[in-house]
């Protein structure tokens, strides 16, 4: 099964500090808002995506599979 | 499997992530994390913005634990006492007795009470502090419309609280020693800045004075300033910085003056060498950085207990397993702190140590100080620390240049 990364844009208030952790995955828009490059990235990326959730202040990241 | 214990005290937000990262570093003995709080970890800033502002449920504020760490075993309620770093156990405050083989300090900081006579320092007293879950969801029910409170410090916590509680409809007033909010942190030009801010929202100031005395019996009614000002009161805030958990740790020969000195390692020193297999972590750990030189600082930012978590797994689980644990511990780390703080619609983000700038050193880098900047804080030629007030694009493009050049760990 693959990885998925779910942001609840709900809670996300663009800290921006997940496009330091992976920026393979995230990334800040010219807006300043926070997009997500890769919705189902690949097993290499899962340390970097699970480092970015741990680093989002308002923890609005979760990885599933 | 090794019959090995790791022994966390602490189950915050440093005492997660140091478990984590035992497991992630590949310790296969038991992780045994102990807390004084009922609640699994949860996240504490939101207790002074938006939760306090809106929901304040644990299971919103509830960190996931990775999946790697689902087997660390979690005993929330109950104290250590003490410890024995010769002997290798630690007592709790119910008398039992636990040995380990490597020990976390991450027992955090507790807020601090003003040694003041008076209504007694709970919530039912009227005097509020805001540190866990409990704290902000006993202020919660106090921040009504109307309400008189008076927030003493105008530290980046007291601030959050003047700002939501102003959200809610509350009277607020501020009071500090210093000159200006968040003066210490942002230098005079930005603390001016951020003043304003908060007086156009209806916030009052009284700054370059103290509290002399709680009015009020069973309940505060009010507060006596220094320079004889009384303002009434249904609620007040302490907001007045922490004093460091390390009570527990005494008597081991640990330099406690200010959290618990470390090496880079995060191993406690005594008489000036490390001890193995102990490590402090977050709030409470007091470490050289030598991202910006080579004292020892304690930084109580957010990034830090997850930094200095993955270090202290990293180190222990090597010092366990017997692999490599000199290269380890010895190899270069430093970390970045970064903290952010929301008042009505502004945000601040920082990166680096802006503190340690030169009075002369801060310089508006880009931007307007009344609208949106980046400011930077400067010692000598080097660029310490950076704040931005909104501008988050300019503000984290200054990330890799705050401090020297060392490899993050």
């Amino acid at each position: 099964m693959s990885l998925k990364v779910v942001v609840d844009w709900d809670l996300c208030q663009d800290h921006g500090q997940c496009a330091f952790a992976a920026p393979e995955v995230f990334e800040i828009g010219e807006d300043g808002r926070m997009r997500v490059l890769i919705e189902e990235p690949d097993e290499s990326l899962r340390g970097a995506v699970e480092d970015a959730a741990d680093v989002c202040p308002v923890q609005a990241i979760r990885l599933e599979g | 499997m090794t019959s090995q214990r790791a022994l966390v005290v602490g189950a915050g937000l440093g005492g997660l992530r140091t478990a984590e990262a035992l497991r992630a570093a590949g310790f296969t003995g038991q992780v045994l994390v102990i807390g004084d709080e009922d609640w699994a970890p949860y996240n504490r800033p939101p207790l002074s913005k938006e939760a306090l502002a809106g929901e304040l449920e644990h299971d919103k504020l509830a960190f996931r634990v990775r999946s790697n760490a689902a087997d660390v075993v979690w005993r929330h309620g109950e104290r250590v006492h003490s410890a024995d770093l010769d002997g290798r156990t630690v007592t709790l405050g119910s008398g039992e007795t636990l040995g380990y083989d490597a020990l976390v300090a991450a027992t955090g900081v507790s807020a601090r009470r003003l040694p003041l006579p008076g209504p007694p320092p709970t919530a039912a007293g009227g005097r509020h502090v805001i540190r866990t879950l409990d704290d902000a969801i006993g202020l919660r029910a106090v921040l009504v419309p109307g309400a008189r409170v008076v927030v003493l410090g105008a530290g980046f916590i007291g601030c959050e609280v003047a700002a939501t509680a102003r959200k809610l409809g509350c009277e607020v007033d501020c009071v500090a020693i210093d000159l200006l909010p968040m003066i210490r942190p942002l230098g005079v030009e930005l603390a001016a800045e951020l003043q304003r801010r908060h007086e156009v929202q209806g916030v009052t100031f009284h700054l370059g004075v103290g509290v002399t005395e709680f009015l009020g019996d069973e309940h505060v009614t009010g507060v006596v300033l220094s320079d004889d000002t009384r303002l009434d009161a249904d609620v007040v805030l302490e907001a007045l910085g922490s004093r460091c958990n390390v009570a527990w740790l005494e008597g081991n020969g640990l330099d406690l003056t200010d959290g618990v000195l470390t090496d880079t390692a995060l191993r406690p020193l005594r008489a000036g060498a490390p001890v193995d297999g102990v490590a402090a972590v977050g709030d409470v750990v007091r470490f050289p950085n030598l991202r910006f030189d080579d004292r020892a600082w304690r930084v109580e930012h957010w990034n830090i207990p997850t930094d200095s978590g993955r270090r202290a797994g990293a180190v222990l689980s090597a010092y366990l397993g017997d692999e490599g644990y000199d290269e380890v511990a010895g190899a270069p780390w430093t970390l970045l702190p970064s903290f952010w703080s929301d008042q009505y619609d502004t945000r601040l983000q920082s990166y680096g140590m802006p503190g340690l700038a030169d009075p002369d050193g801060i310089r508006l880098l880009e931007g307007t100080l009344d609208d949106e900047c980046v400011v930077g804080y400067h010692r000598g030629d080097d660029l310490v620390g950076v704040v931005g007030i909104g501008m988050l694009r300019a503000v984290n493009g200054y990330r890799d240049k705050v401090g020297r050049a060392v490899s993050d760990g």
